[in-house]
């Protein structure tokens, strides 16, 4: 195919270098600086798309960021798609195409040409405002098994891609006096300005090339120069200034508190073979003293009957495509608008060679200076005419024109053309400052909201507050930026002035459904291009009740598409504002919000991702567990050794053999991952006493005690084992995953209730590795490894703490108790020692007869004796007696944290869910954690659970399945037969009390 | 993101350093066990959540660690005055804004 469509010249592409691309599997060339829109375009593609509801044909409408209709997918090469490597819904007029990249059209099947889908635009009358809410409502089971899959396997646009990202995504934190965002006129004008007075200046822009609309503004002339010129010596001083930095290809999305902005920078997506040192995208997370918004105007789409069909196109694109990329958008161009802008699209194009078969003006009082102008190009002008419809669908072949006379139009017979260039004026492009939460006033005579008083350290410039001309904007622009310096460093400022010419000032505007002579119930004129919305949807939500633009929105989707409605939400308010019979301010304007436009995933989640999601902690003893074969577990950060299967052994064998082996001889343990707090002070045991449930003054210098912690609302929070080592300074445990909460509550009394203790918090976590040994034979394992501490039960009875040292002088705290229900003993010595004493107490163990045992059989053990572990027996729910703790409350404490709560009515109630062991009848089958309890084996529908399972395990030391459960009035219920249904039948079980192991608890005190 | 003054360092951080810690200004009853239900649900549940001017406690979890005060406008988001633990809550109308920016 030839590229027919390309000018002879003009234009910022390189005609020298052709770039080959594949769309749809069909080769095509390009020039190097096309997008893929212009590329397109100059191939005579204007079908690239279906559309999201009614999967109609859509074209190229815009030639920017706004784009509602060509979304297309794209993969970086033939291989890159092979492997499923592709991003979707990129907009076509953003691509930048390069050598071998490959593009597929969406939203169609089987093909962009021939559609299945396009049934539902037949079926139309179905598909209206609301129609989800109203359609899908009944049978209510259809829902999942029907509608949903329907819907999701036909609507959708683009395709994810099936492979792993295989991109790199950086990120940067930065600081700047002012952050300008947009290089148009103005927003060049302020960086200047900004950038001459010594500010640290940012300057973001959305495309490859800087320089907005005088980029295609061929006419303009600034300081003496053609435009385009000007805006390179802007940048090359700007460039040579180190206090600048220049991001293209990058879009401010959002906009945060404290002038807090994100950038995301598109680094190598318009790169062929990039350097592969290079992040594809990069977020910029900026701290900016000062925010100048020069992001522009957006021209908006006339609302007439088929107004969606490929070839019909804004004019100010139009002009965009012949100026810059040196492409005609068809052979018989018309014209269609109610503003002055569009004329010099017109004009343009004409001088470019282009063919342009009319200028349809709505109004009747147009500049005679342009219709002049008009006459030298010799173009027909028709003034007080619209179009009313279009001739063809997957390609305009021409279109219908209407005399407006007052209210009510005329047909005026038709126009041969095969692209139609519209605009409805302009509308601000408020949407950042809206995002920094400014408000936005009404200006009736421009027919715009416009930004109100910033709340923000930012300042609108140029024709996103309205601003026309050239001159004026280049002014405005100079004024934000200079306001924006010397606010940001105090520095008194130059204002530059600039001259402008050959570049007009546009008028007129029109806002809403244009009039047409058409039976208004069977064509339909497109609001939200992106989502299907048209004129009669958005009049059908105001007959049917919603009175708020809020509720309009969401009713019809208009304005919910990528664009949040920058195209639409103008014509939508307009026309519901007609429909309500009220005021387009007291119909109000949905909050634009982040992100500008679509963001990528790999852009915001950066480097984290993969190992680096989430920091990983790991013990001294990790090594060696990894060299043993372990299989870890997540226990909020850590890595915990789970399970040391041998070879062969799966998860429930080495399991098995672990708990007999350590109920016969002796288990090493890694338990550095136990939360630490040194509790130290005059006050420290009042302190305890107020913060745990148990009495701790009492408690002797070398004696350790299990502590309970509750909320205030008296629910279970933490425990932990708690040793004395000096009248004044407490050794206090926590659960793994707790630690950090506990800390932090143990501070918030202390600090904020009770500032006149005298007490200080240290974490102490990672100061102690952490070496359990357990098991009958746990004496023997460590005794000769024990310089200078009497390990006989009579100087060291069960729950008692001693400081001395191992091995030689390491110094160790040794801790005499059990979550085993063995005898046992934890050795506390720093981590930088502990692998050398873990090695040899393991080389005893193994003498012994033992083994290491991970974090599984721990839990089966514990369970066994009924020992509860908070977030699995407890949910914040369960109170120390419904766990069968009451034991450990001090009776005689006036008060600790969560001791009233006790005493409410509901936490005192009879039938309050308790811990109770559960045997299944068969001995054999192994409940499901989790898994409900009731008192029949088949209840009728809604009747209550009972209470569900906590724990369940095989146990090697009973020979068969345990359970511990939570059920109501449990303790009562000792020997009755409940049931657990499950979806093969429910399994009898026997209520029984939470210890299965050593009931008299002899073996502790071995 | 916020950009938070804490008063016990003297300096403006990012609001990840800091851990949000609810309402100010709720003092736990000396004798709990002097307190009908009522009361005691009142102290344990009830928060005033204004629209508007709000005094509530944060930490500078990852800076001090110390617990402050703060008056946020709950609308705006904008800190109007930081103060440290045990002073009373300023004035809103009159407080120099010194957290805020």
């Amino acid at each position: 195919m030839t590229l027919s469509f390309r000018t002879s010249k003009g234009g910022r592409i390189d005609r020298a270098k052709s770039v080959k691309f594949i769309f749809d599997g069909k080769t095509l060339v390009g020039q190097a600086g096309d997008t893929l829109a212009s590329a397109l375009l100059a191939n005579g593609i204007h079908l690239v798309g279906r559309s999201f509801k009614y999967h109609r044909p859509r074209g190229i409408l815009t030639a920017g960021s706004e784009e509602p209709n060509a979304l297309v997918g794209v993969a970086k090469s033939a291989a890159a798609a092979a492997a499923g490597q592709s991003v979707p819904n990129l907009r076509a007029t953003q691509v930048e195409i390069h050598e071998g990249m490959v593009i597929v059209s969406q939203n169609r099947w089987p093909s962009l040409g021939f559609d299945i889908g396009a049934v539902n635009d037949r079926l139309s009358p179905l598909f209206v405002a609301g129609f989800y809410y109203k359609t899908f409502m009944w049978p209510k089971s259809f829902w999942n098994r029907v509608y949903e899959p329907f819907i999701r396997a036909a609507a959708g646009l683009g395709k994810a891609p099936t492979a792993p990202d295989p991109d790199r995504y950086a990120n940067r934190y930065a600081h700047c006096d002012v952050l300008v965002a947009g290089s148009g006129p103005a927003g060049l004008a302020a960086a200047l300005t900004a950038t001459r007075s010594g500010a640290r200046v940012i300057l973001a822009y959305e495309q490859g090339e800087p320089g907005g609309s005088l980029l295609h503004d061929v006419g303009a002339q600034i300081d003496g120069r053609p435009a385009a010129e000007w805006v390179s010596a802007v940048i090359a001083e700007l460039a040579g200034n180190d206090r600048v930095t220049l991001l293209p290809r990058t879009t401010v999305f959002g906009y945060f508190n404290q002038n807090f902005i994100g950038l995301a920078e598109r680094v190598t997506d318009h790169l062929a073979d990039p350097d592969p040192s290079l992040p594809r995208e990069r977020l910029w997370q900026v701290r900016a003293r000062q925010v100048v918004l020069a992001t522009g105007a957006i021209e908006r789409p006339l609302v007439f009957p088929e107004n969606d069909r490929p070839g019909v196109m804004m004019a100010e694109a139009g002009r965009i495509y012949a100026n810059r990329f040196g492409v005609l958008p068809g052979r018989a161009i018309a014209v269609a608008t109610s503003c002055d802008s569009a004329w010099r699209a017109a004009f343009d194009i004409k001088a470019l060679g282009g063919n342009v078969v009319a200028i349809l003006d709505m109004r009747t009082d147009v500049d005679p200076a342009l219709k002049e102008k008009a006459r030298a190009h010799s173009i027909r002008v028709e003034t007080g005419c619209t179009v009313t419809g279009v001739k063809g669908t997957k390609r305009i072949e021409g279109v219908r024109l209407g005399r407006i006379s007052g209210d009510t139009v005329s047909s005026a017979g038709s126009l041969a053309c095969d692209c139609l260039l519209m605009s409805g004026g302009w509308t601000p492009n408020v949407s950042l400052h809206s995002q920094a939460r400014g408000k936005l006033d009404w200006h009736a005579d421009k027919g715009a909201f416009l930004p109100g008083d910033p709340v923000q350290a930012q300042r609108s410039a140029g024709s996103c507050r309205g601003i026309d001309g050239l001159a004026q904007v280049l002014a405005d622009g100079a004024r934000a930026g200079a306001e924006a310096a010397q606010a940001a460093t105090g520095n008194a400022v130059d204002v530059p002035a600039f001259s402008a010419s050959g570049s007009e000032v546009s008028s007129g505007w029109w806002l809403g459904a244009v009039p047409h002579d058409r039976d208004a119930s069977r064509v339909r004129a497109f609001v939200d291009f992106q989502n299907d919305v048209t004129a009669k949807d958005v009049k059908l939500a105001v007959r049917e009740g919603m009175h708020s633009i809020e509720h309009i929105k969401r009713y019809t989707t208009t304005g919910m598409a990528t664009d949040q409605g920058r195209l639409s939400n103008m014509n939508a308010l307009s026309i519901a504002s007609t429909a309500l019979a009220n005021e387009i301010p007291q119909v109000g304007l949905t909050t634009f919000r982040q992100p500008y436009t679509p963001v990528t995933f790999g852009t915001l989640a950066t480097t984290s991702r993969g190992d680096l999601f989430d920091p990983v902690r790991r013990t001294a003893i990790h090594d060696w567990a990894a060299a043993q074969g372990a299989a870890f577990e997540d226990v909020s950060l850590w890595k915990r050794a789970w399970y040391f299967p041998k070879s062969g052994e799966d998860m429930h064998a080495a399991v098995l053999r672990e708990c007999r082996t350590v109920r016969e001889s002796v288990g090493i343990f890694d338990a550095s991952t136990l939360g630490k707090i040194e509790v130290v002070g005059p006050d420290a045991a009042e302190f305890l006493e107020r913060i745990y449930t148990n009495p701790w003054k009492k408690l002797g210098i070398g004696r350790l005690r299990y502590g309970l912690m509750l909320n205030e609302a008296g629910f279970i929070m933490d425990d932990g084992v708690v040793g004395r080592i000096a009248e004044d300074r407490f050794h206090v445990t926590t659960t793994t995953g707790g630690a950090p909460r506990v800390l932090a509550h143990m501070e918030d009394y202390l600090q904020t209730e009770w500032a006149d203790l005298k007490v200080w918090l240290t974490s102490t976590t990672e100061q102690w590795a952490v070496i359990a040994v357990q098991g009958p034979k746990a004496r023997e394992a460590i005794a000769p490894l024990v310089d200078d501490i009497d390990l006989s039960t009579e100087a060291m009875p069960h729950m008692s703490v001693r400081q001395g040292h191992v091995m030689g002088g390491i110094p160790c705290r040794l801790f005499r108790m059990s979550f085993t229900g063995e005898a046992g003993y934890e050795i506390n010595v720093p981590p930088s020692r502990a692998r050398q004493v873990w090695d040899a107490v393991f080389a005893n163990v193994e003498r012994l007869g033992g083994c290491a045992y991970g974090t599984e059989t721990m839990h089966v053990l514990r369970a066994e004796k009924g020992y509860i572990i908070v977030g699995q027996e407890t949910d914040g729910t369960v109170t120390p007696d419904d766990v069968g703790m009451s034991w450990a409350i001090g009776k005689n404490k006036p008060d600790f944290v969560g001791k009233r709560s006790l005493a409410r009515p509901d936490l005192m109630a009879t039938g309050r869910k308790q811990l109770v062991g559960l045997l299944t009848k068969d001995g054999k089958a192994l409940l499901e954690e989790g898994a409900q309890v009731t008192a029949e084996a088949d209840p009728a529908p809604r009747t209550p659970a009972l209470g569900h399972v906590t724990s369940s395990y095989m146990s090697a030391a009973a020979g068969r399945p345990i359970a511990l459960a939570m059920i109501a009035n449990g303790r009562a219920r000792h020997g009755e037969t409940l049931h657990v249904p499950m979806p093969n039948g429910a399994i009898a079980v026997e209520v029984v009390p939470p210890l299965f192991v050593d009931p008299e608890g002899s073996r502790l005190n071995a | 993101m916020l950009l938070i003054h804490c008063p016990c360092c003297g300096v403006e951080r990012p609001e990840i350093e800091f851990r949000y810690g609810g309402e100010a200004h709720i003092a736990r009853p000396m004798q709990p066990a002097d307190l009908d239900d009522h009361q005691w649900a009142e102290f344990l549940y009830m928060r005033t959540n204004p629209k508007g001017v709000m005094a509530e406690r944060w930490r500078h979890v990852h800076g001090c660690g110390r617990f402050f005060n703060a008056l946020r406008d709950t609308v705006s988001d904008r800190f109007i005055a930081v103060y440290k633990t045990g002073e009373p809550r300023p004035d809103s109308a009159t407080a120099s804004g010194e957290g805020a920016r």
